[in-house]
């Protein structure tokens, strides 16, 4: 499904790393690992296809991304380090509106029940400046669940998660990589997926 | 394809109606500076009605300037920016979808404005009806050609002054053939040549701005 064929990666004329390559099929997660500065957001900009890289090719489904933008726009979902969130819409409006743009149609039970289902059921209304960093990361999370992509490029999805709300990712990428989908990761924090070992990728060394 | 154009429209529409403070602030600015050359010049009638068109024309393009810089930097700083990249949909047409709801939010309520304005400078009638049209055809330029620069300087620090230097000179045409439209009414030698040409740049800009900006907005983002 996702192949990586000889990436190569500099910023600022230093290589972060080169010769870097995996294959990613159906029901597998992948976890990125490297120290801090190593490259590993680098590497999934790339694999997202915000980055262009500055030697290899990233394919789905045999074509590289940048000749497949519609369809891995359609089939990629990616949280970064910031949220993609606006701070002036609700968490609903949130949802909807990015479902709207990528030309999907989200209704209000729909999305009421992904806000829900992160344990957001009483903000879904308040404008999201008022939601703590935290819930914030969960608005992104929810927009995760309704985008039904099969691929998920996720740049520490931890971060400011309380102990439940790990539990809570970890259950949602379990869920997502047995139903057959695939999730690309990196943390610095532990990730306990019972019963599924992601394969492992170490950028930089 | 077009429900994609749409939904930035909106969703930019949206968003400006939520901060209505950093709305205001452009069309305020533009009122203020059209007021202050009747103050400072004094009340000569000739005078006033020979620099009108270009005073008139001056402060709209420094008004739509002056909300130029937040067009991309919001949501870059946000990441929704990056979530729009990614969408399945090409990114001219995000580009094109922005410059349009900028001129939707900033430059409608000049035109709506500036008649008020022009009767300060003595403007006849015709003049200030002539004014408009130019307007209207004009500050669409400024919001297409007004993106790239925006895209440009996304994420550099003072990125508003270098968007003023980057997109004035680009500016010159529009200014020259707008004020030019109205200048030919007052001195009778009509309108329609400056308009004209004012319409061919609009068409340009349209064709060409939004694809440059996407193309400046990868890179920025990168």
């Amino acid at each position: 499904m996702l192949t990586a064929d000889e990436l190569a990666c500099e910023r600022g004329e230093r290589l972060l790393f080169k010769n870097l390559g995996f294959e990613l099929g159906n029901g597998e997660a992948l976890l990125v690992r490297g120290g801090n500065g190593r490259g590993k957001t680098s590497l999934l900009r790339i694999l997202c296809g915000l980055t262009v890289p500055a030697a290899g090719v990233v394919r789905w489904r045999g074509e590289p991304i940048n000749k497949a933008h519609e369809q891995y726009g359609r089939e990629m979902a990616y949280i970064g380090h910031a949220n993609g969130i606006k701070d002036d819409l609700s968490p609903m409006e949130n949802l909807q509106i990015a479902a709207a743009l990528c030309g999907r149609d989200l209704d209000d039970a729909t999305a009421t029940a992904a806000l829900e289902q992160v344990g957001l059921s009483r903000c879904v209304d308040l404008p999201a400046r008022v939601l703590s960093f935290g819930q914030r990361r969960r608005v992104a999370l929810a927009g995760l669940m309704t985008a039904g992509a099969p691929l998920w490029i996720l740049d520490e999805p931890l971060t400011g998660l309380d102990v439940h709300g790990v539990a809570m990712v970890e259950q949602m990428i379990r869920d997502h990589v047995v139903a057959g989908g695939l999730a690309i990761m990196t943390t610095h924090q532990s990730l306990a997926l019972d019963g599924l070992t992601p394969k492992i990728l170490s950028v930089g060394e | 394809m077009l429900k994609f154009l749409f939904t930035v429209i909106r969703r930019d529409m949206l968003l400006a109606a939520r901060r209505r403070g950093d709305w205001l602030t452009a069309q305020f600015f533009f009122v203020m500076v059209v007021s202050m050359f009747p103050l400072g010049i004094g009340p000569e009638p000739g005078m006033l009605r020979a620099i009108g068109p270009g005073v008139v024309w001056v402060a709209a393009l420094l008004a739509s300037l002056l909300s130029m810089e937040r067009l991309f930097a919001d949501d870059y700083r946000d990441g929704t920016l990056e979530q729009m990249l990614l969408s399945p949909y090409s990114n001219t047409l995000l580009a094109l979808g922005k410059a349009i709801a900028h001129w939707i939010i900033n430059g409608i309520p000049l035109l709506l404005i500036a008649p008020l304005l022009g009767i300060q400078f003595n403007l006849p009638a015709e003049a200030l009806w002539t004014l408009v049209l130019s307007l209207a055809i004009g500050t669409p330029i400024l919001s297409l050609l007004g993106s790239i620069g925006a895209a440009l300087t996304l994420g550099l620090r003072g990125g508003g002054a270098l968007v003023t230097l980057l997109i004035m000179p680009l500016y010159v045409p529009a200014l020259i053939f707008g004020a030019g439209a109205v200048e030919g009414v007052l001195s009778g030698t009509g309108s329609e040549a400056h308009l004209s040409l004012l319409g061919a740049f609009l068409m340009m800009s349209l064709l060409l701005a939004p694809w440059v900006s996407a193309m400046a907005l990868k890179v920025s983002v990168e």
